[in-house]
């Protein structure tokens, strides 16, 4: 003990000049050193340590003197700047002034810190579970109250960018923290690629096949579409299940928010879709843009100031009137519908067969429309009596919660069954242009000349150019 | 019949189990706990009709000429002074007839003498305080009535009336001896300190309300920071090799917790700064030059529990808010073992003091705001002031009898101003 307080003493009249002094009466007075016996001692040990330093080259510090001579080892982490910090283990204790007793005193401290100070895992897991306590709190307090099922209603077939579009919505269902029941209707009959999307997922889900093959038109795709939806929503009355009803269209894209906000639906919901009006031609996109300049790319409710529903907005085809695709393939922008269905959502008790207490007279039966009597034409607003007493959702609109898009391949393109390939690929582009590690040692004069060859070989240049980046 | 007496003792012993459950959950919002601190449940006290404060007419060069010059006063961290006599001025406790007045408030502005920087100076206050007491005592009988036992001083700076911001320069000063018997509303509290007198208000320190309520985000975002801070570790203009900031206690935060995940700290000052802290469970609210800081009440504000690192510190309104429930104190000498002791906490013990941090009467009453408010810091220096009535006898003198010292202190204080 008096060996660490003398010790320190004399690290800390190194420091010099910003030293306080130890005398309670001179409190703005200078340091003073008083030559002492102890102080002599550890300069000579000092001036050792810097010889020895000297010869060895590298920094030899006294405190392994010091530790030669102490018994108590603790959990050393000695490093240049370690010396220094174990140095300040105890605080330099000053006298204070004021007449009470106080444990507090104003003076020079030392930093302390601990033998080892990094993370402990245990401590790090256990801080974790708390943060997820703290979390799973909130999530009871301002999140929803009753979380009701989401029964999601997805009309597909088969093609190439099936895979692109449905992992898309798997994913986003497989995120949703509440129950999900995944209904997928598949035009042309069930099918082992869609099987195997709808098995991934690990969800609740039910998979049918629908009679008809998808038409090549936009707009008879359209009608099937809803023909399929239907289904679905048939499918809902017969398995009496309970939650709210989403069509998510497979080749849209939902935000998480989306569910959540779904969740104070009543019975008749909609909500503001972003409509990307995608075409394959870039130029064209363009100057409809340069048209278009009022009217948002959003279908959805609109309300006045006092948040009561008085209108739709729809999305503007005008400009883009010459220009639509009407098959498939085709390379002009895909218009959406006047009212997409992906917009509404229901509360699945309104399809049941059971009459349900306070279901709201503005919605009409909708047997008739399920046992396939009737023909849904408008869109699912004709499903309601009253339209102005949809509920709006997502502050009335102004929080577009999903993207409705449709982007399809050439109508002969071809992919792998399952994305899986038999048999290995053919080679497009030759091996040798990539720095294999056999290469020979011709190679760097062969990328020179690929260098002033560059203008003639365009296409192929990306790849090249960037493998050139490399070597070099 | 001895069935249906069980069934009323049952029902009975029902009601009572039920009427003493503590908390109460309000419609959509999160569920909150009353707070009651030693004093009892005086939170949502209304000091209106329980106390009369006179308000001393000075000349304008004691206040608003100050004022004047430096119009910054009114949004650093010391204007508590400012807009306590705003409010006394048009509050109904105010009484324009001295002689039934329990209180007396003394309206100078002591720490408006800003640097270019903003800081305040010191160096004039005693001299301005000084002047303005020589003044109320000339022309009013009720200063040497009492020697101002029952005048109240509003002093934000650093070390309250010690006027210095170094802490040993302050003690060496000591309280100025003017004030000796005057109540003090400051805003530094340290116990067993000698610029803390016993029967002191301890307040929070003034933080913009609008600018903090426009930072708010929505309840449900979810709390993923475990520990923040943001502030300085080491004051290298003043205190280059450390252990004189904050005695060592920011420093050892920093060494030892730099590379620690949980921790998020950090000097840089970001945009984000009042968001960032409604995202975090704990926030650090150690000791700097004085034990006191904002933090604690922007700590307050947005939920985050806060964790105090400062020795025997006594925090705003003691006796009316029980800080021990709500914040987390850790002692200087613990700081290198804050992840430990952070992460020991038991989960319920958390979820708990953040109920309590979300009770709408203890966000107001860290608040200043503008106008008045009930519940606010006003409202809840009032009746602390309103608590310590009536008047002990001993307050008023015997005529003839003198116990201040009017020529105590050092020589420069007693120049005029």
């Amino acid at each position: 003990m008096k060996l660490l307080s003398a010790f320190r003493s004399s690290y800390l009249n190194r420091r010099g000049t910003t030293f306080r002094s130890l005398d309670p009466s001179s409190f703005d007075g200078g340091f003073i050193p008083k030559p002492s016996p102890s102080s002599i001692f550890w300069l000579a040990i000092h001036c050792l340590c810097c010889l020895i330093s000297l010869i060895l080259g590298f920094r030899f510090s006294h405190l392994v003197l010091f530790f030669l001579f102490s018994t108590s080892v603790t959990n050393l982490y000695t490093t240049t700047a370690g010396v220094s910090q174990l140095l300040k283990l105890k605080p330099l204790e000053k006298a204070n002034v004021t007449a009470k007793s106080s444990r507090v005193v104003v003076g020079r401290h030392g930093i302390r810190i601990r033998p080892w100070p990094h993370p402990n895992p245990i401590e790090v897991m256990r801080a974790h579970q708390l943060l997820e306590r703290v979390q799973k709190e909130q999530k009871s307090l301002y999140g929803v109250r009753s979380p009701r099922a989401v029964i999601a209603v997805t009309p597909t077939y088969v093609r190439t960018f099936q895979a692109l579009h449905l992992t898309g919505v798997m994913h986003s269902l497989m995120l949703v923290p509440y129950d999900v029941v995944w209904i997928v209707v598949e035009a042309g009959g069930k099918t082992n690629e869609t099987a195997s999307f709808v098995g991934k997922s690990r969800l609740k889900t039910v998979h049918v096949g629908f009679d008809q093959k998808m038409p090549n038109t936009w707009e008879d795709r359209r009608r099937v579409e809803s023909k399929m939806r239907i289904q679905g929503l048939r499918i809902v009355r017969e398995e009496k299940l309970d939650g709210i009803v989403v069509f998510a269209d497979d080749s849209n894209m939902h935000s998480m928010e989306l569910f959540d906000e779904i969740q104070n639906v009543r019975w008749f919901g909609a909500l503001s879709v972003g409509i990307l009006a995608h075409s394959g031609n870039a130029d064209e996109l363009s100057s409809v843009l340069k048209m278009n300049q009022e009217g948002k790319p959003i279908q959805g409710p609109s309300c006045d100031s006092s948040g009561k529903l008085v209108g739709w907005h729809v999305f503007n085809t005008q400009p883009y009137a010459t220009k639509t695709a009407v098959y498939v393939d085709d390379k002009a922008a895909v218009m959406p519908s006047k009212m997409e269905w992906s917009g509404f959502v229901l509360n699945s008790r309104l399809l049941w067969k059971e009459p349900v207490d306070d279901r709201p007279t503005w919605v009409k039966d909708v047997d008739n429309l399920l046992d396939g009597n009737e023909e849904i034409e408008d869109g699912p607003l004709s499903m309601v009596k009253d339209p102005s007493m949809v509920e709006t959702l997502g502050s009335c609109g102004r929080n577009v919660l999903l993207w409705w898009l449709r982007v399809e391949a050439r109508a002969d393109s071809k992919f792998p069954p399952g994305w899986i390939i038999k048999s290995p690929l053919e080679i497009t582009v030759p091996s040798k242009r990539t720095p294999w590690p056999d290469s020979s040692s011709k190679l760097p004069v062969v990328t020179k000349e690929a260098k002033y060859n560059q203008p003639a070989t365009e296409k192929r240049s990306g790849k090249a150019k960037r493998i050139k980046e490399q070597e070099q | 019949m001895k069935l249906r007496s069980w069934v009323l003792i049952f029902i009975a012993c029902n009601l009572l189990t039920f009427s003493t459950i503590s908390a109460f959950r309000l419609s959509r919002s999160q569920p909150t706990e009353r707070i009651s601190g030693s004093a009892g449940d005086v939170l949502d006290d209304n000091p209106v009709g329980r106390l009369k404060v006179f308000v001393y007419e000075l000349p304008s060069k004691y206040n608003k000429k100050i004022l004047q010059k430096d119009p910054r006063c009114l949004t650093h961290m010391f204007a508590a002074e400012i807009y306590m006599q705003r409010f006394l001025l048009s509050s109904p406790v105010r009484t324009l007839n001295p002689e039934e007045a329990d209180w007396f408030y003394v309206p100078v502005y002591t720490t408006c003498d800003l640097t270019p920087n903003g800081l305040p100076l010191p160096f004039k206050s005693p001299r301005m305080m000084r002047s303005a007491i020589q003044l109320i005592a000339s022309n009013w009988p009720y200063w040497n009535r009492t020697e101002g036992a029952d005048h109240f001083f509003v002093v934000p700076h650093d070390f309250g009336a010690c006027f210095h911001y170094q802490e040993e320069k302050a003690i060496g000063r000591g309280i100025l001896p003017l004030l000796q018997r005057a109540t003090l509303v400051q805003t530094f509290g340290q116990r067993n300190h000698v610029c803390l007198k016993q029967g002191s208000i301890t307040v929070p320190p003034y933080a913009p309300p609008q600018k903090m309520q426009s930072h708010l985000i929505p309840g449900k975002t979810p709390r993923s920071i475990f520990v923040y801070f943001r502030g300085l570790f080491y004051d290298v203009g003043n205190d280059p090799e450390g252990g004189y900031y904050a005695r060592g206690a920011r420093a050892a935060v920093w060494e030892n917790f730099k590379d620690n995940p949980l921790f998020d700290i950090s000097t840089e000052h970001p945009t984000t700064y009042y968001e960032d802290m409604q995202r975090a469970i704990f926030c650090l609210c150690p000791l700097g030059w004085a034990p006191w800081s904002p933090r604690l009440v922007e700590a307050v504000i947005f939920g985050c529990i806060p964790v105090i690192i400062a020795d025997d510190i006594v925090l705003p309104f003691a006796d009316a808010i029980p800080w021990e429930d709500i914040g987390v104190f850790v002692d200087e000498k613990d700081v290198p073992y804050l992840d430990t002791i952070l992460t020991s906490i038991p989960p319920e013990v958390i979820l708990r003091k953040q109920r309590l941090l979300a009770n709408p009467s203890m966000k107001q009453a860290m608040l200043f705001p503008q106008p008045a408010q009930p519940g606010d810091a006003f409202h809840q220096v009032l009746n602390g002031l309103a608590r310590k009535l009536p008047h002990d006898r001993s307050v008023y003198l015997r005529p003839g009898e003198k116990l201040l010292n009017w020529t105590a202190g050092p020589v420069a204080d007693l120049k005029p101003w």
